[in-house]
């Protein structure tokens, strides 16, 4: 493997010759700016549109915040549901069924293929009725559309990882399962997990077909239904739907890596180019 | 949770630390006792996803009136104008999944490498997050106003003395537009799902290659390449899944003048001009499905291949 | 462990949201006892109820109305819901206002039994005649059964027409100098980049009925629309076409200044935001479509449902559809008892002369085959 081969160079190699510091690589910024830019005029052009007097209109209708609450709950439901689901049988494939990996891949793969206005058919002719008559449904089934995005990410975590390497190391170190589990792969998945729950948050809080067509207003339907009276009022609705779903993952980023700072480990920020490992 | 108190348990195998030894177990049992940490999982999935798939697969076989066995669904669904269709959205996902791949990549290596960039990797997650799962209504519009005939973009170029429309030949509401409408959510999907991925790459192994004197091609070509593909090529993959299913933007931008097989499920089974014919949407579904099967055999061969380019 | 008690702290939360909501999730149970809603749900006219008394005392029981696909600007629906709870105090729940009409049959094959099903429908005659076949409506004839013309309701009153309106060509006068008056018109350059439809002809049936309507404007007829698709290609190559789905927000924006729509959602959606938006309907191409009233077999509040369509067909009903600037099926009997709203009619554009023309079911579902398979021709 290529890794190992390097990492055992790496030690042979003499005390590294002293190299000039490279020159900052220009692409990295002209690559972040095309970027932004790409990204904000749009949203500048809409903003223009809609005017800042149109946001207060939206968040002054009846039914904003019963909707928004709505569609917390489903993330809070979807996340935990899809991470204790996922998080648990990826580990075990990667280490103990890794034949089942290209399975799990073409499983996951399914529901982003089916379209969400053909899945909620097929889901509306199959479900008994007292799930119908709940809008938890769609939380359930949001842990479906949730699952290929978790998957790939909790999936390139792993590969990252030298899972085996720190199994047997916990292990001959007297860890049990659990500890292991907790101690060891789970903080080292923390960019997964972070990932992972990011866009589970981000799917639920932006899922409008599904939630449609199964009569529950969610924070999305509600932004598209509610009684527009005007193009720049509904732009305005869009926005403020982004602007909502951008502040609620920051908060989750900013907890998280809160907490480990205060936890002491020695992980403060996400995506660290150096790592320890515990 | 079932899954974590399964390897706690299960009996001795000599690779499995902290299992308590069990000897003499039949390998069959404990195959099966192997298995039953993806229990939870696939009991999901088949209730979830499988029984809804198994509905829609039988609705495309039925006569929607009589409810009996017809394959009239299937062949309509396979002629005509919806093959054209099933063509056309292939290219578009083809499209919009190897270019904003490319992009991804790039953008996400920038961000992963930036020295003192903290609060541009959480913007950067956040902002990606938000983005990936912005589409519709809203973002055709916003593109409408952006690069339409009066848009403000259009207008700026415009002035500076390059439209767009008559010089560039450019069209937001054929093919090319759509696509370069589809990056804005598929961009941000790939960068959020390869960041992980960049762990994989030990500095140390950048640091041994530029001591033993290897430029930075020859270093992606022999390390960096290699240990990201498995993980590139699975992002590609989703990536088109995402682009051949995403309908609501490209029905705002283009009013079906493109023939896209996401938007012909809609006429069928959302719509109010097509009365009585949901069969053939959910035929089309079923289309859809078989050719991410096939996709999922070229991308298992491309692995192998890029497996063996790991040697 | 940080680690740990995150998950701890996550997990305590979420159980404490999921009992919170399970426990005020709405309630599965029907209202009201099951003798009377068996009686209301099988009335096949107010009779059943022992006169208007008796069905409002039947609908006040069951307390609520269960409406669906219903936009608020949409032919005057918002103020026609506010005035039915203002009279009979009856809450309405307005379920997927932006939904299609295949939307609200699938509501009732699928939420069957629950108590948020849908109870009345408003949808295209294709689909009523749709569920009609289905077994999923509910005969009733409304109290002035006799005014709505024979052609536009089915034998059996399991459906019947409700309003309507012809193709128009609606315009912003502040962006377009130069009125256009027919689809000839349209053709013009002075219009380039500027006309469009209001979404897809196979999914959305104004954008159907517009390529209808400029059919019959290029020779063609009501059972050959050949010449509708040819049209739109024709002023996609002259580089007029917009093949944007048109609405308020692109009339605002000025991305859209000409829309061919309904000429009563002109009014209400674009009209109501633009005041400078004017309204003809094309001199050369006529076309108009009633939707249809249906209610539920299964509707949970059945005589509520009941109560909806007296109300709808009641001289109130129809002139608060006639001041959403639709044509309601049965303005002609409101004119000749002299009960129609004298303001509201004649704000209304100039109706063509010469009698409707409906197309029949065949000659509809060919031409929604022919615009299914040709419509993308139009671009590509």
């Amino acid at each position: 493997m290529a890794a190992i081969i390097s990492d055992e160079l790496a030690e042979e190699a003499a005390p590294p010759r002293p190299r000039r510091r490279r020159p900052v690589p220009v692409w990295r910024w002209v690559i972040l700016v095309l970027t932004g830019v790409y990204f904000l005029i749009p949203l500048y052009a809409a903003l223009r549109f809609a005017g800042i007097a149109s946001f207060g209109q939206v968040v002054h209708q009846t039914g904003f915040s019963d909707a928004l609450i709505l569609s917390l709950k489903l993330a809070v439901m979807t996340t935990v549901l899809t991470l204790v689901l996922m998080v648990p049988t990826t580990i075990y494939v990667h280490l103990r069924l890794p034949r089942l990996r290209r399975l799990l891949e073409s499983i996951t793969i399914l529901p982003i293929v089916i379209p969400p206005v053909v899945l909620i058919v097929g889901v509306l002719d199959v479900s008994p009725g007292f799930l119908k008559s709940t809008p938890y449904l769609l939380g359930l089934v949001y842990v479906i559309l949730a699952m290929p995005f978790a998957y790939r990410a909790l999936d390139a975590g792993l590969r990252a990882l030298e899972l085996r390497t720190l199994v047997d190391a916990a292990s001959s170190l007297g860890a049990r399962w659990p500890a292991t589990l907790w101690r060891v792969i789970l903080p080292n998945l923390r960019t997964a997990l972070l990932s992972a729950t990011v866009l589970t948050v981000a799917l639920v809080l932006g899922e409008f077909t599904m939630a449609s067509l199964d009569l529950y207003q969610t924070f999305p339907v509600w932004i598209v239904a509610f009684d527009q009276t005007s193009g720049p009022v509904s732009t305005a609705a869009s926005l403020l739907a982004l602007f909502v779903t951008w502040f609620f993952l920051m908060l989750i980023v900013t907890l998280a890596s809160r907490r480990s700072r205060r936890g002491g480990g020695g992980q403060v920020e996400l995506f660290s180019v150096r790592r320890t490992v515990r | 949770m079932t899954a974590k108190a399964a390897p706690a348990a299960a009996p001795g195998s000599t690779s499995d630390p902290g299992a308590s030894p069990r000897r003499g177990l039949p390998s069959v049992l404990h195959r099966a006792w192997t298995l039953a940490g993806v229990v939870p999982f696939f009991v999901y999935v088949l209730l979830g996803l499988g029984l809804p798939a198994i509905a829609i697969a039988v609705g495309a076989f039925q006569n929607p009136d009589t409810g009996k066995f017809t394959l009239s669904n299937i062949s309509i669904a396979t002629h005509g104008i919806y093959l054209h269709g099933f063509i056309i959205t292939a290219e578009l996902s083809l499209i919009t999944s190897i270019v904003p791949g490319i992009l991804g990549l790039l953008i996400g290596y920038a961000i992963f490498t930036a020295r003192r960039g903290a609060l541009l990797r959480r913007v950067t997650i956040t902002a990606s997050g938000t983005f990936a799962n912005f589409g519709g209504v809203p973002l055709a519009f916003l593109f409408i106003a952006t690069l339409g005939t009066t848009g403000i973009a259009t207008r700026w170029l415009t002035d500076i003395g390059f439209n767009p429309y008559t010089d560039g030949g450019f069209n937001l509401y054929d093919l090319g537009g759509v696509a370069l409408v589809y990056l804005y959510f598929q961009i941000p999907l790939m960068v959020l799902i390869i960041l992980p991925a960049f762990e994989g790459l030990r500095p140390a192994w950048r640091e041994a290659a530029q001591n033993m004197g290897a430029s930075t091609w020859h270093y992606w070509r022999y390390i960096g390449g290699p240990v990201l593909m498995p993980s590139f090529l699975g992002c590609l993959l989703l990536l088109f899944g995402s682009a051949f299913s995403a309908y609501a933007t490209a029905e705002a931008l283009t009013s079906g003048t493109i023939p896209l097989t996401a938007i012909q499920i809609g006429s069928f089974l959302n719509g109010n001009v097509l009365a009585g014919q949901q069969n053939v949407g959910k035929a089309l579904g079923l289309g859809m499905v078989l050719i991410i099967a096939v996709l999922m055999v070229f991308y298992a061969l491309l692995q192998r291949r890029a497996a063996r380019w790991l040697q | 462990m940080p680690t740990r008690k995150l998950f701890i702290a996550v997990a305590a939360v979420s159980g404490m949201v999921l009992a919170a909501g399970c426990s005020s999730s709405s309630s599965n149970g029907s209202s009201g006892s099951t003798a009377s809603t068996a009686k209301a749900a099988t009335a096949t006219s107010v009779a059943a109820f022992g006169g208007m008394n008796g069905l409002v005392a039947a609908c006040k029981k069951e307390g609520t109305l269960n409406v669906i696909t219903l936009p608020a600007n949409w032919a005057n629906y918002g103020n026609i819901m506010k005035d039915f709870t203002a009279k009979y105090g009856i809450k309405i729940n307005d379920a997927n206002p932006d939904g299609s009409s295949q939307d609200e049959i699938n509501a009732m094959q699928q939420l069957k039994g629950q108590s948020r099903a849908p109870d009345v429908l408003d949808m295209g005659t294709a689909f009523a005649i749709k569920a009609d076949q289905l077994g999923l409506l509910a005969p009733y004839k409304v109290t002035t059964w006799s005014a709505i013309p024979a052609n536009s309701k089915a034998s059996d009153a399991s459906w019947y027409d409700d309003y309507g309106g012809y193709v128009a060509i609606g315009y912003d006068s502040s962006k377009v100098k130069v009125p256009p008056t027919s689809f000839k018109d349209l053709l013009k350059p002075i219009y380039k980049n500027q006309v469009a439809i209001n979404g897809n002809p196979t999914q959305a049936s104004a954008a159907f009925s517009a390529v209808y309507a400029s059919a019959l404007a290029n020779g063609g007829s009501l059972s050959n629309i050949e010449p509708g698709i040819l049209y739109f290609k024709k002023l996609h190559q002259v580089g007029n076409f917009v093949p944007v789905t048109a609405g308020p927000t692109t009339v605002q924006s000025g991305q859209t200044p000409i829309v061919v729509w309904w000429d009563y959602l002109l009014a209400s959606e674009i009209q109501s935001v633009v005041p400078s938006f004017k309204i003809v309907i094309p001199t050369d191409g006529h076309y108009a479509a009633y939707y249809s009233q249906a209610i539920s077999k299964t509707a949970p509040d059945p005589a509520c449902a009941r109560l909806w369509e007296e109300y709808l067909y009641s001289t109130t009903g129809q002139n608060l559809w006639l001041q959403g600037k639709a044509r309601p099926i049965e303005l002609q009997t409101l004119i000749s008892n002299g009960t129609v709203d004298k303001t509201a009619n004649a704000a209304l554009p100039a109706a063509p002369a010469g009698g409707l023309n409906f197309p029949t079911q065949a000659q509809e579902s060919a031409a929604e085959a022919k615009v299914a398979q040709q419509w993308s021709s139009v671009i590509g």
